[in-house]
C-alpha cells in the first residue's frame, strides 16, 4: 500500500491496465467460487462424461465410409459433438444460469455500486467458462481414449484449428449466455428458458445423430447459430476428410467455420453490451 | 462547497401511484443524515435514485455534484453503498469478499483493518455462508467503506444485529463521520436516528415532510413537558393545587402538561410539603421523545391521507 493516492481525475476506470488486472482478479474469484460448491462442480462435470459413455457404450459400431476409406467408430464420430456440447454448457447453459440467479438474488446489483467496468465482469464469466469447457474437454478426450480408442490428431494444424474453435466458442457462448439472461424472468425459471434452445440445436446441429440425418431446412436454421459452426470444426479436428463428403457436402469449410464463429464473437459481444442488466429491478 | 447532496423536486411515479411527490433536500459534507419513514413511504426509493440504481421522473438531482442517471465509475469510485439483503458471497470469507471489493477501488482502506473495524476480525476466514444474519450486516458494511468513499450510503444498516452489534456498527459509523465523511443513513430505530444523526428527515407518503436536528424535529424542543405524580400516602384524596397547566388525575396518577415544568414541579412541592409530604411519590418530568414526536407525525399524515382520499 505504496501508491500514492491518486485523485479522482486521474482515476481511469477503463484504462486498459486496469481491466486487464480486474479481469483477472475476477475470473480467480469466479474460480474459487465455483469449486468451493462441491455439487456444482460434480454436476457440471458429470453430464457431459455421462454422455461420452452412454453414446460410446449404446452406439458401439462403425460408420462405413466409400470403398478402400477406413472405417469411423461410432464414438470417435460422436466426440467432437460431445465437445461442442460440453463447450456450450459449460458456457452458454451454465453462465445465463447462474448469472440470472445473480442478478435476482442482487448479487449483481452490489457489483454494480463499485467502480468496477462491466468489462471486467464479462471477463471474469469468460474466465470461468475457459476454465470449466477446458476441463470438460480434457475429461471427455480422457474418457474416449483410455475407454473407447478415440484417437487424437497428430496434424499440428488439426490441433491448432481445435484451439481456435474452442477459444472462439467458448468466448461467443460465454457472451450469448449473459446476454440470453435479459430472456429470463426469474431464477426460479432459468433452467426452463435456457434449457429448450439448447437442447433443440444440439439435435438439428447433429451432436446426438450424423449431420447427413437432419432435415434440410432444419439445416438451414442450424447454420444460423454457432452450435452447428463447433461441430463441424471438431469433426474436421477428429475424422477423416471422406466424412465431411457425407455430412457437410464435400469440404470441411475450416476458414468458414473460424470466420463464422468469429463473427459471432463479435454480434455476441455488442449483444452482451446492449442486453445485460446489472439490474432486473431498474426501471429505466 | 457545493453540497453533498442535492435534491429538488425529485419525483417518482409508477404507474398512477406517486412514491415520491417532489422531495427537496441539501446534505452538506462532512453531515450524518438519517431518512426516517415508515414502510412504503418513499424512503427507500428516494436512496435509490440517489444511488444511480433507479431513474427518477421528475425533478433535479446530484450527489458528489454529479447527477446520479449520469454518474460514471469515477463517481462510483468515490461513493460506498451499503445495501440492504443483497445477494451474498457465500463461499467466500470476509477477508476474501473485502479484499476482492477493495480491488475495484483507486485508494482502497486495508481489507483486513475494515474487517476488524466492523468486528469481524475472529470469524475473517470463515465462509460467508456460515455467518449469522448480523455478521453478514457487518460484511455488508466492510464492502461498502472498503473503497475509502467520501459519502456512504447506509440501508437500515443495524437491522437484525443484537444490542452489542449495534454499538459496535454505530462506533464505525461515527469513526467515519469524525474523518469527515458525509453518511446517509435509513432506519427504522430513532435511537438510532438519535445517537448518529446531526439531522433527521422524516418521509411519509412519498413527501419529507420534517428536516431537523434530533433535538428540534417535530417543534420537539418546544413541546410541552409532562409531570406526573402519584397520590399516595399523605396526599391521597387531597384537592390538586391550581396550576394554571392541564391536569388530567386518573387511577391515583396525576399527569400535568405545561410549558413550565420547573415552575410547575416548585408549585408542587411547597403543596405536598404542606401536606405532610415532603418528596412527591414517583415523581418525573418528560419531553415527547423522538418516538412520539415521529409516530405523531406519522399519524397526522395518514389522517391527511384519509381526509384527501374521502374528497377524491
Amino acid at each position: 500500500m505504496t501508491a500514492l493516492p491518486a485523485s479522482p481525475a486521474e482515476f481511469r476506470p477503463n484504462a486498459p491496465g486496469r481491466l486487464i488486472r480486474l479481469s483477472f482478479e475476477r475470473t480467480r474469484i469466479e474460480i474459487k467460487t465455483f469449486f468451493r460448491a462441491p455439487d456444482q462442480v460434480f454436476f457440471t462435470f458429470l453430464l457431459p462424461v455421462l454422455f461420452v459413455v452412454i453414446f460410446s457404450t449404446i452406439f458401439s459400431g462403425e460408420i462405413e465410409g466409400p470403398p478402400g476409406a477406413k472405417k469411423v467408430e461410432f464414438s470417435q464420430y460422436f466426440v467432437p459433438g460431445m465437445i461442442a456440447s460440453g463447450i456450450v454448457s459449460a458456457t452458454f447453459a451454465s453462465l445465463a444460469m447462474t448469472i440470472a440467479v445473480e442478478q435476482h438474488d442482487g448479487l449483481l446489483r452490489r457489483l454494480s455500486g463499485t467502480p468496477l467496468p462491466r468489462s471486467a465482469y464479462f471477463a471474469g464469466k469468460v474466465g470461468l467458462a475457459l476454465f470449466t469447457a477446458f476441463v470438460i474437454v480434457v475429461l471427455i478426450l480422457a474418457i474416449g481414449v483410455v475407454f473407447y480408442g478415440v484417437s487424437l490428431p497428430t496434424d499440428p494444424k488439426k490441433w491448432g484449428v481445435f484451439a481456435a474453435v474452442f477459444f472462439l466458442g467458448v468466448s461467443a457462448c460465454s457472451l450469448l449466455g449473459i446476454a440470453y439472461t435479459r430472456l429470463i424472468r426469474s431464477s426460479s425459471s432459468a433452467a426452463a428458458i435456457v434449457q429448450p434452445p439448447y437442447l433443440v440445436l444440439q439435435f438439428i446441429s447433429g451432436v446426438f445423430l450424423q449431420y447427413s440425418q437432419v432435415p434440410p431446412f432444419l439445416k438451414v436454421v442450424a447454420a444460423i447459430f454457432p452450435l452447428k459452426w463447433m461441430v463441424q470444426g471438431l469433426r474436421y479436428v477428429f475424422l477423416p476428410d471422406w466424412v465431411a463428403v457425407d455430412d457437410y457436402g464435400g469440404e470441411w469449410q475450416v476458414e468458414r467455420v473460424l470466420l463464422v464463429l468469429g463473427i459471432w464473437l463479435a454480434v455476441s459481444f455488442v449483444l452482451a453490451r446492449v442486453f445485460f442488466r446489472w439490474n432486473r429491478g431498474y426501471s429505466g | 462547497m457545493t453540497a453533498a447532496v442535492s435534491a429538488r423536486g425529485v419525483r417518482k411515479r409508477y404507474g398512477d401511484f406517486e412514491a415520491l411527490r417532489g422531495v427537496d433536500l441539501e446534505i452538506e459534507p462532512g453531515e450524518v443524515f438519517a431518512l426516517l419513514g415508515p414502510n412504503g413511504a418513499g424512503k427507500t426509493t428516494f436512496v435509490e435514485i440517489l444511488e444511480g440504481f433507479r431513474a427518477r421522473s421528475g425533478g433535479e438531482a446530484t450527489v458528489l455534484g454529479v447527477d446520479p442517471e449520469r454518474g460514471d465509475l469515477v463517481w462510483r469510485s468515490r461513493l460506498g453503498i451499503v445495501l440492504q439483503s443483497a445477494g451474498f458471497f457465500e463461499q467466500l470469507t470476509p477477508d476474501e469478499v473485502v479484499s476482492h471489493f477493495a480491488t475495484f477501488y483507486p485508494n482502497p482502506l486495508d481489507p483486513r483493518r475494515v474487517v476488524d473495524m466492523v468486528g469481524l476480525a475472529d470469524k475473517r476466514s470463515s465462509r460467508c455462508k456460515d455467518l449469522s444474519g448480523g455478521q453478514k450486516r457487518r460484511v455488508d458494511l466492510a464492502m461498502g467503506i472498503v473503497g475509502d468513499p467520501e459519502l456512504v450510503f447506509l440501508d437500515e444498516p443495524t437491522t437484525g444485529l443484537d444490542p452489542q452489534g449495534r454499538r459496535q456498527l454505530w462506533d464505525v459509523v461515527r469513526e467515519f463521520a469524525r474523518l469527515g465523511k458525509t453518511i446517509v443513513l435509513t432506519t427504522h430505530y430513532l435511537d438510532e436516528a438519535e445517537q448518529l444523526a446531526d439531522r433527521v428527515g422524516v418521509i411519509i407518503n412519498g413527501q419529507l415532510v420534517e428536516v431537523g436536528t434530533p433535538r428540534e424535529i417535530g417543534g420537539r424542543e418546544r413541546a410541552l413537558a409532562r409531570v406526573t405524580f402519584a397520590l399516595t400516602g399523605n396526599l391521597a384524596g387531597r384537592p390538586l393545587p391550581e396550576t394554571g397547566a392541564e391536569t388530567v388525575s386518573k387511577n391515583g396518577r396525576v399527569t400535568i402538561t405545561t410549558a413550565t415544568p420547573t415552575a410547575v414541579v416548585t408549585a408542587l412541592a411547597r403543596w405536598a410539603e404542606a401536606n405532610g409530604e415532603p418528596e412527591l411519590p414517583a415523581l418525573a418530568v418528560s419531553r415527547p421523545s423522538l418516538e412520539d414526536i415521529y409516530l405523531a407525525m406519522v399519524e397526522a399524515a395518514d389522517g391527511q391521507a384519509d381526509h384527501k382520499g374521502s374528497d377524491a
